[in-house]
């Protein structure tokens, strides 16, 4: 993990929720599901439907098996592990490799 | 295109009119009215007393007619009819030709000639000037007699005792509704409404009406048999005559007894005239009542086009509300038919009575009486119109339950062409046509065949029809909130309750499935804090919450927020007016009188909101729970203290109100008003609870809706005190909190309500779930232990972290941008941000 970038605290992490960071002019939306297996997830914050950096405040949970976060402006969801939009498969968020490593959350590229 | 003139604006003949102008069929209309305005629910006028108005009983208005093109003229009776010219001449003096006329006079009440009858308080019941008439008598009046033991004598009774008059009934005949009951019908409905207080007397011949002398009453009714009674007022209701006249002085064929005589076609003896209606003569019959009328009407319309239909009578079965009192009537309800027998249940203790009528074979029913309670008139009527094989044991039908198996007919068990709603004329097979068409749920089917939307009495049959025949098509009615429970809201609510569960893990645990999502996560979260009523952010909570709930304010298009502080009563002081303009400036949002009587600061961004409310709480403004599934506004009128009108303190109790359930957690938001006077500028009838003053206290509304399906509330109980007003909203809204689905508004929950308003009030009033007191304590530990949001989250350091747009930095999103319009800012368009974008690069 040389080129990682340490994108902020596991302490900044809420459990079952989001929170969002921004990396050279990127914003990344952070989802920490401590009992899942990774614990955190990546996806980009804009909301390619409701067009506005939102995501890191939906609500999350699974659809069908599949870890989703819901838009907090028109309700569509987006897979965690692949981007994609469940509702519209046109549209499609940007996915990030994300880790914890020794109580920081690290940009794995 | 024919020129049709139709004379008469009452229920029938409007219902003509649109028929008329919705058919094929090319014409133009002419209506002459002799009432002062368009047509009304006579049916419903009895309401007008409850709190209804002369608006809500129209059945269309002026503006409506001119938009379809019908030419109506109102409070100009046509006084004769030319036949050979064509034409007819109102008392006005105008006169309208015609190619094809229709006479939809209606009928007035019979007044009995008895000497006195012309007194000033003698007063009659049929229209809504009566209506005032009736007020304007009983003014002064402390006793008031109805003339008529009859359907609409009774109804007449219910007026007289909802504007507080001592209340007698007398009829001449020896028992109560004699054509529609037998005599043990008739009994205990007697025995039933004299325990609410009406007076009746039977077997009574008035034989004059004097001025008293002696004080005891401004009127002395005396009777043949030497008797008297003194009475303030007195409204004759002892039957009706058809206005037949204009058809009897140009020479059309009426009854002996009156009425226009028609044939099956509605044509009177000149095919160029039709006859619907009240005024109408059928095989020597009139028919009272509005289903008939609208048959007539339907059918007269046809012959003007290519598909005639023929009227061949109609059944007078009825079910009615009298003075709070179930009735039913079915067929042949006194048994005439050779060789019939009679199976008869009476019971006086619950002070109920049915009897049942069937052939000689005992295969099929003839008629039934109902007294008390009406449940099985639905069922019965099914057997009698459509001619069903009655069970073996036909005395089950009408046994109470834990005597004898009662076996309701069964949706299946039913003829497609039996007829489900009788005032929109829909079958059974026109329902399942609907579903055939693509209606996936009751309200669907409901909207598309108008059935349940007239009397309502149907409303619990179609339900079953449409859910047995959904479940036919495999079409499996599923309640599952989402796929992690298989259980309604309502089932949610009781394991949570009962269980007594604190977070959503543990009934994830315990009754789900999988992760949870965006719709039981929320639902659950709205339960727990019904139940618990913790603060939403404690960390097992915060995931549950939609992003507004997360941050306690509601996300705008472009993901700034808005801050809507709490306005109770939409009552401000200019120094917290002056903080809210201070703090819009300071911050850059965008103000705005909301459509709630408060103000809105729209445009935070998430970061700003904490200092934003510092300021605000510091001011002393709490949240308006704007984002939350609660209480929003309790609008209010100024009332008694400064409008001339005003009679309650409208004010104080909108403020109370507001204060009592503000941050109760519902399945909905849910709004309130309070109104100081009738004249309603509060609008309270159009929300979830409506509260307007009376002279001796507060009318309670319940399950009014604004919004994408407006529905105006309904009259939930009449001149409360404030203690019994605060009790029975308590309890209305816990009950609705705990019974009703995800995202359902009261109006849609009472719509569904099995058993509608009259259960509603059973379970609230009369606390027929025996839940009352359990209802009114939640209610209270709930108000009891409020706490402002906003106030919590600002002391609270670990909560304040959440509000960020990046917890990697202090940069604001560069998305976010702004433009000024009326020297305020707003979002800019995507093409007005990539234009500042490109200048500042
Ligand atoms: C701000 C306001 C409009 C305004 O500029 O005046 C407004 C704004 C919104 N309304 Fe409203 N409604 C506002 C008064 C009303 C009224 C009028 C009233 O309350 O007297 C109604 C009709 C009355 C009623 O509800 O019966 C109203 C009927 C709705 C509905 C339709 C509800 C329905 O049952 O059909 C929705 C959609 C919903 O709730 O599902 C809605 C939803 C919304 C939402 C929450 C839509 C959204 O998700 O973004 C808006 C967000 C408010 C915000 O960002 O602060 N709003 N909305 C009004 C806030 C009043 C307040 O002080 O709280
Ligand atoms: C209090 C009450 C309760 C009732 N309850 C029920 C019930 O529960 N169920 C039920 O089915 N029925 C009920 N009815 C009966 C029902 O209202 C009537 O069957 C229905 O209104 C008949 O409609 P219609 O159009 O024939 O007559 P109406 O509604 O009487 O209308 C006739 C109209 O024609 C007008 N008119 C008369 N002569 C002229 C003229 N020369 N020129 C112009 N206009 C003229 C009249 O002014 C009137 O406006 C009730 C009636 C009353 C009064
Ligand atoms: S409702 Fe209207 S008339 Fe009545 S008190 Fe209020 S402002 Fe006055
Ligand atoms: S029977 Fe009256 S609404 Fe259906």
């Amino acid at each position: 993990m040389n080129n990682s970038v340490i994108l902020c605290q596991q302490a900044d992490l809420i459990p079952n929720s989001g929170i969002c960071v921004q990396v050279q002019g990127e914003q990344i939306a952070l989802f920490y599901l401590p009992q899942e297996n990774p614990q955190v997830y990546a996806i980009g914050n804009w909301d390619p439907i409701g067009k506005a950096n939102v995501l890191s405040r939906g609500i999350v949970g699974d659809l069908n098996t599949r870890l989703v976060v819901a838009s907090p402006l028109y309700k569509q969801h987006f897979d965690l592990v692949n981007g994609e939009c469940l509702e519209d498969a046109d549209f499609c968020v940007p996915i990030y490799a994300v880790a914890i490593v020794a109580d920081q959350v690290l940009l794995t590229q | 295109m024919i020129n049709v003139v139709v004379i008469g604006n009452g229920m029938v003949g409007h219902h003509y009119v649109e028929q008329l102008a919705a058919a094929e069929v090319e014409a133009h209309i002419t209506v002459i009215g002799g009432e002062p305005r368009p047509a009304y629910d006579r049916v419903h006028l009895s309401e007008f007393f409850s709190g209804r108005t002369a608006k809500d009983l129209a059945l269309t208005t002026r503006e409506h007619y001119a938009e379809i093109g019908v030419d109506a003229y109102f409070g100009d009776p046509v006084i004769s009819i030319d036949r050979d010219e064509k034409k007819v001449r109102t008392e006005s003096g105008r006169e309208f030709t015609y190619e094809k006329l229709v006479l939809a006079t209606g009928s007035y009440p019979f007044v009995p000639p008895v000497k006195g009858n012309d007194h000033k308080p003698c007063v009659v019941y049929r229209t809504i000037d009566d209506l005032g008439n009736i007020q304007a008598q009983a003014k002064e009046a402390k006793v008031g007699v109805v003339v008529g033991g009859g359907l609409l004598g009774l109804e007449a009774a219910n007026a007289v005792q909802n504007l507080g008059l001592e209340t007698h009934v007398v009829e001449f005949a020896p028992g109560l509704m004699g054509v529609q009951l037998d005599a043990g019908g008739s009994a205990m409905l007697r025995r039933k409404i004299e325990a609410i207080g009406v007076y009746v007397h039977t077997s009574k011949a008035t034989e004059v009406i004097e001025e008293s002398e002696n004080g005891a009453g401004r009127l002395l009714m005396k009777f043949a048999d030497g008797g008297s009674l003194p009475t303030d007022m007195i409204v004759f209701s002892a039957g009706i005559r058809p206005f037949d006249q204009l058809a009897r002085d140009c020479g059309l064929k009426v009854g002996e007894r009156g009425g226009i005589d028609i044939d099956y076609h509605c044509r009177t003896s000149d095919s160029d005239i039709f006859a619907i209606g009240e005024c109408a003569l059928f095989g020597g019959r009139i028919y009272g009542l509005v289903a008939p009328g609208y048959r007539m009407a339907e059918a007269a319309v046809s012959q003007l086009g290519d598909d005639p239909i023929a009227f061949h009578g109609a059944d007078m079965s009825t079910k009615l509300k009298l003075l709070g009192v179930d009735v039913g009537s079915i067929g042949d309800a006194h048994g005439k038919a050779e060789g019939s027998v009679a199976y008869t249940f009476s019971d006086e203790r619950i002070e109920v009575y049915k009897r049942l009528i069937v052939s000689a074979d005992g295969k099929k029913l003839l008629g039934a009486v109902l007294v008390g309670d009406c449940s099985d008139y639905d069922t019965l009527l099914q057997y009698f119109l459509n001619d069903i094989d009655l069970p073996a044991n036909p005395e089950s039908l009408v046994l109470p339950y834990s005597v004898g198996e009662a076996p309701s007919l069964g949706a299946a068990a039913l003829p497609a062409s039996a007829t489900i709603c009788s005032c929109h004329n829909v079958s059974k097979g026109d329902i399942v046509a609907s579903l055939d068409a693509g209606s996936c749920s009751l309200a669907d089917v409901k909207s598309e065949t108008k059935a349940a939307s007239g009397c309502g009495g149907c409303a619990a049959l179609l339900k079953s029809i449409v859910d047995h025949e959904m479940a036919a098509r495999g079409l499996e009615v599923n309640t599952s909130i989402c796929e992690h429970f298989a259980y309604t809201r309502q089932e949610l609510f009781h394991l949570i309750k009962v269980g007594c569960i604190k977070s959503f893990d543990v009934l994830l645990e315990k009754h789900g499935s999988g992760r949870g999502c965006d719709i039981c996560k929320p639902a659950a979260g709205s339960i727990l804090a019904s139940l618990w009523n913790d603060y939403v952010l404690k960390e097992k909570h915060v995931g549950l919450q939609d992003t507004n709930d997360t941050f306690l304010a509601n996300m705008q298009k472009n993901g700034t927020y808005s801050v809507v502080p709490r306005i109770a009563g939409g009552e401000v002081t200019p120094d917290k007016l002056i903080v809210l303009g201070q703090v819009a400036k300071k911050y850059n949002l965008y103000t705005k009188i909301t459509g709630g009587q408060r103000i809105d600061l729209f445009g935070a961004r998430v970061q700003h909101l904490p200092a934003i409310w510092r300021e605000l709480v510091d001011a002393g403004f709490e949240t308006g729970h704007a984002y939350g599934k609660a209480l929003r506004t309790v609008k209010s009128c100024v009332g008694s203290t400064w409008c001339r009108y005003g009679v309650q303190d409208s004010m104080a109790m909108a403020i109370y109100v507001e204060n009592r359930y503000k941050g109760l957690r519902s399945p909905h938001k849910f709004k309130s008003a309070v109104s100081g006077c009738t004249r309603e500028c509060a609008e309270a009838q159009s929300k979830d609870f409506g509260i307007i003053a009376t002279e001796n206290g507060w009318n309670l509304f319940v399950g009014g809706n604004g919004g994408m399906k407006p529905r105006h509330a309904d009259l939930f109980a009449t001149d409360l005190d404030d203690e019994t007003l605060i009790k029975y909203i308590d309890r209305f809204l816990m009950f609705y909190v705990r019974t009703a689905d995800r995202l359902q508004r009261t109006s849609v929950w009472m719509d569904n309500l099995e058993g509608g308003l009259d259960y509603l009030r059973a379970v609230v009033i009369e606390d027929s779930l025996g839940i009352a007191r359990e209802l009114e304590e939640q209610m209270n530990s709930i108000a009891g232990s409020y706490q402002c949001e906003w106030k919590t989250t600002i002391e609270d350091p670990e909560r304040l972290k959440r509000f960020t747009e990046f917890v990697n930095t202090d940069a604001e999103d560069d998305h976010v941008v702004f433009v000024q319009e009326r020297q305020q800012p707003r979002p800019a368009t995507e093409d007005e941000r990539l234009q500042l974008l490109a200048i500042e690069v």
